[in-house]
């Protein structure tokens, strides 16, 4: 009898202090949510919170640019802001962003100035609803920094964000680029239409030469395609209405889309084993001359303006926009744009020491990423331009003369999940394993599921 | 000695430590897992209690049981085919190669030891088409035959996991059941021979039923790893095309880290736990049953 009881007692304690200890980590976690949800506002354009030891500033492993930019300006045009408030790096796998930020603002422990992911900052995102992303336009208009951001940064960022909220240290616009080369040797001209492009692709196709290159690995270079025929095709609004309700994306003209983007994978023109493609591969195709275009942001210039990787030359690299789809809404231009990954200032370390640091960044960064990375950001480039290449000269003037609204891309307002979900079924959709109506009826039904 | 585990305080002294470890280590975390799973939310958000929502929710969620299946397919496939071929080679390392078996053993084993990722981006590269063609569509092309997109379709993808699976872990397997093999009593096999089984019958009547605790062990091994299969299918394909080969863990990650929903991720992996028990206690009962037989 005392036998059984003991055998029985050691296993009873144990599950009993694991379930309070679950217990104890529920309700602890539950209270640190809330504690965050009545957090500061973000509206404030002062430096109403409390400025941190040290300006943390947290960028992706994979944009080593960045923080080797950032570090220049603490070295030289910003090197009173680093004396007052000295910086200090930290990097984060960009797979990791939102778990890494999501655990990081729930200790109460987010960096000065960080990378997030975009739904958690906006105004309903976790990190927006709990008034963590400092308002960025307010806190320059406050210092007098506000003119120093580019009209289209300040719009892309209010469509994509609904509000400026990021740092836009990149700004970028996307068409196609294509090999002069090529399309003089074969007559073409740049196709403004869709159907031009369609015939310049097919008389390339029957020259033996790869019309277009795509890096279908990465799935969203073809929910590009889809989304800027939308954009086309239906108007800028398009997936604002898909947003709000007023559209589903299983209407007609939204299926016309995905139909166009199976079409064209269906005709060859990606050339062989493009759904497992990667960025790199894709890129290298296209500046090595196998195919004479590819759709793409102008972050490509960094791969353009590197002679190792360019061998068809600077000279032979031209830049057109998507072409416009006959009969419909939207213009050719209208550029599809983006501010790269967003980099928010926290509204609670947001102190007068961070702001000095904020207003000196946007008035001196647009030059020095131009000067030495040749980089296009969404600042004024206040200091004398020496020595880009005209390719990236030719982008950046088109970039300062956008006077059409920009669109923003396929997936860009939709919700993590359905987002995942469109670049992932791309590869069924590009090689005839599911229907375009199909396509679009399971993201429809993923965005409903997740309103 | 009677005395000794008759005494409650030894029992404690001598059990405590390690007990305490592993509840702070092993149960803890599962039963706040558990508890996790009836509530809906993130550490910055807040949790809020749902009850079980969450377990309604994974019933209706269409990629949810698609990812059970991908899961359950694969750990079957995985598993028949690992603990064979390892059983096979073992009953040639014993019976055929003897003790020159040693060298034929480190080979097959080798890849066991290979990182998953190496091996999926090894075998992505065999598959490969394009500028870059793989081997795979060199042989087909050599043939006469068009080059195939192996990791754009499903079957494709499902294919290449299961191949590289076998071919990774086989070795494994074949030294597990090398093992329990060398136990079987010399003995009772040269009796076998002696009243004249030999080849199949000596294996299925003898070598088999003798064998069968450590074949059992090697089953539910197998099943267990393979059931919470991640690393291979995402550095594979990614779970694609789409999410058709995408497995119960590597949904549970999109769900708890990329969408920051923690109460429904430890749901998923609530059903990945239980699917391990249930299988692992099914092959327990079908081999009591058939060694009882």
């Amino acid at each position: 009898m005392r036998k059984t009881r003991s055998r029985r007692f050691i296993p009873a304690t144990a599950l009993a202090l694991a379930a309070i200890t679950s217990l104890a980590a529920c309700s602890g976690g539950g209270g640190g949510g809330g504690e965050q949800g009545g957090g500061s506002g973000s509206g404030s354009g002062a430096a109403s919170g409390t400025d941190p030891d040290k300006f943390t500033v947290m960028t992706a492993n994979e944009n080593p640019t960045l923080e080797s930019l950032l570090t220049q300006l603490s070295e030289d045009q910003c090197a009173a802001e680093n004396e007052a408030l000295p910086i200090e790096h930290q990097k984060v796998a960009q797979a990791d962003v939102v778990q890494k930020i999501t655990l990081l603002a729930s200790q109460d422990a987010m960096p000065a100035h960080t990378i997030a992911g975009t739904a958690l900052i906006r105004p309903d995102g976790d990190l927006g609803a709990a008034g963590l992303v400092q308002d960025l336009q307010a806190a320059l208009e406050d210092s007098g920094g506000w003119e120093n951001v580019l009209p289209a940064a300040a719009s892309t960022e209010e469509n994509v964000y609904g509000g400026f909220v990021s740092m836009p240290y990149q700004y970028n616009i996307e068409g196609f680029w294509y090999n002069k080369q090529i399309f003089e040797e074969q007559g073409i001209e740049v196709p403004t239409t869709w159907e031009d492009l369609l015939a310049a692709a097919d008389t390339l196709q029957q020259a033996g030469v790869q019309p277009m290159t795509t890096a279908g690995a990465q799935g969203f270079p073809l929910t590009r395609l889809m989304g800027m025929y939308i954009f086309r095709n239906v108007g800028p609004d398009a997936m604002e209405a898909i947003r709000d309700g007023d559209a589903k994306l299983t209407d007609e003209e939204y299926v016309a889309g995905a139909q166009a983007l199976a079409d064209l994978a269906a005709t060859g023109y990606f050339g062989e084993g493009f759904t497992t493609r990667d960025g790199d591969t894709s890129t290298n195709l296209f500046l090595t001359g196998t195919a004479a275009m590819t759709y793409d942001g102008s972050w490509i210039l960094g791969a353009v303006n590197d002679p190792e990787r360019n061998q068809i030359g600077g000279e032979n690299v031209g830049f057109f926009p998507f072409p416009e789809v006959e009969g419909g809404e939207g213009s050719i231009e209208q550029y599809p744009a983006n501010a790269g990954a967003p980099m928010i200032i926290s509204a609670k370390t947001y102190g007068p020491k961070v702001a000095d640091w904020v207003s000196c960044i946007a008035e001196n960064y647009g030059g020095l990423a131009l000067n030495e990375a040749g980089v296009i950001s969404g600042f004024t480039v206040n200091e004398e331009v020496t020595d880009i290449s005209p390719n990236t000269a030719e982008i950046q003037e088109l970039i300062s003369g956008i006077d059409e609204e920009t669109v923003l891309w396929f997936e860009a307002l939709f919700d993590p999940k359905s987002n995942s979900l469109a670049s992932t079924n791309a590869t069924l959709l590009t090689t005839g394993q599911m229907t375009a109506e199909d396509y679009m009826a399971a993201l429809q039904e993923s965005i409903d599921a997740n309103k | 000695m009677q005395s000794i585990f008759g005494d409650r305080k030894t029992i404690f002294i001598l059990l405590g430590p390690a007990l305490l470890l592993y509840t702070l280590l092993k149960v803890a975390p599962v039963a706040w897992s558990f508890g996790l799973s009836f509530f809906e939310g993130n550490t910055l958000r807040g949790f809020e209690w749902v009850g079980v929502d969450n377990f309604a929710t994974f019933l209706n969620d269409d990629a949810a049981l698609q990812a059970v299946w991908v899961s359950v397919v694969f750990a079957v496939a995985a598993t028949v085919g690992q603990v064979t071929l390892g059983y096979l080679l073992a009953l040639l390392y014993v019976f055929v190669l003897r003790k020159g078996s040693s060298l034929v053993r480190t080979i097959v084993f080798f890849p066991t030891i290979l990182p998953t990722v190496a091996v999926a981006l090894l075998f992505k590269s065999f598959v490969a088409v394009g500028d870059n063609q793989g081997p795979v569509n060199d042989i087909i092309n050599f043939f006469g035959g068009e080059s195939v997109e192996v990791l754009a379709s499903t079957y494709g993808t499902m294919l290449t996991a299961i191949v590289m699976t076998l071919w990774s872990s086989m070795g494994f397997y074949a030294v597990l059941l090398y093992a329990g093999l060398l136990d079987i009593p010399e003995d009772v096999v040269e009796s076998a021979r002696i009243d004249g089984a030999s080849g199949l019958r000596l294996v299925r009547h003898i070598i088999l039923p003798l064998s069968l605790p450590i074949l059992l062990s090697s089953i539910i091994f197998s099943f267990n790893s393979t059931l919470k299969v991640f690393d291979s299918l995402l550095a594979l394909n990614n779970g694609g095309p789409g999410t058709s080969t995408s497995p119960l863990t590597l949904f549970m990650y999109r769900t708890a880290f990329e969408y920051a929903e923690y109460g429904y991720g430890s749901t998923i992996a609530l059903v990945l736990t239980l699917l391990c028990l249930v299988f692992t206690l099914a092959v327990f009962r079908s081999t009591r049953r058939k060694v009882e037989d």
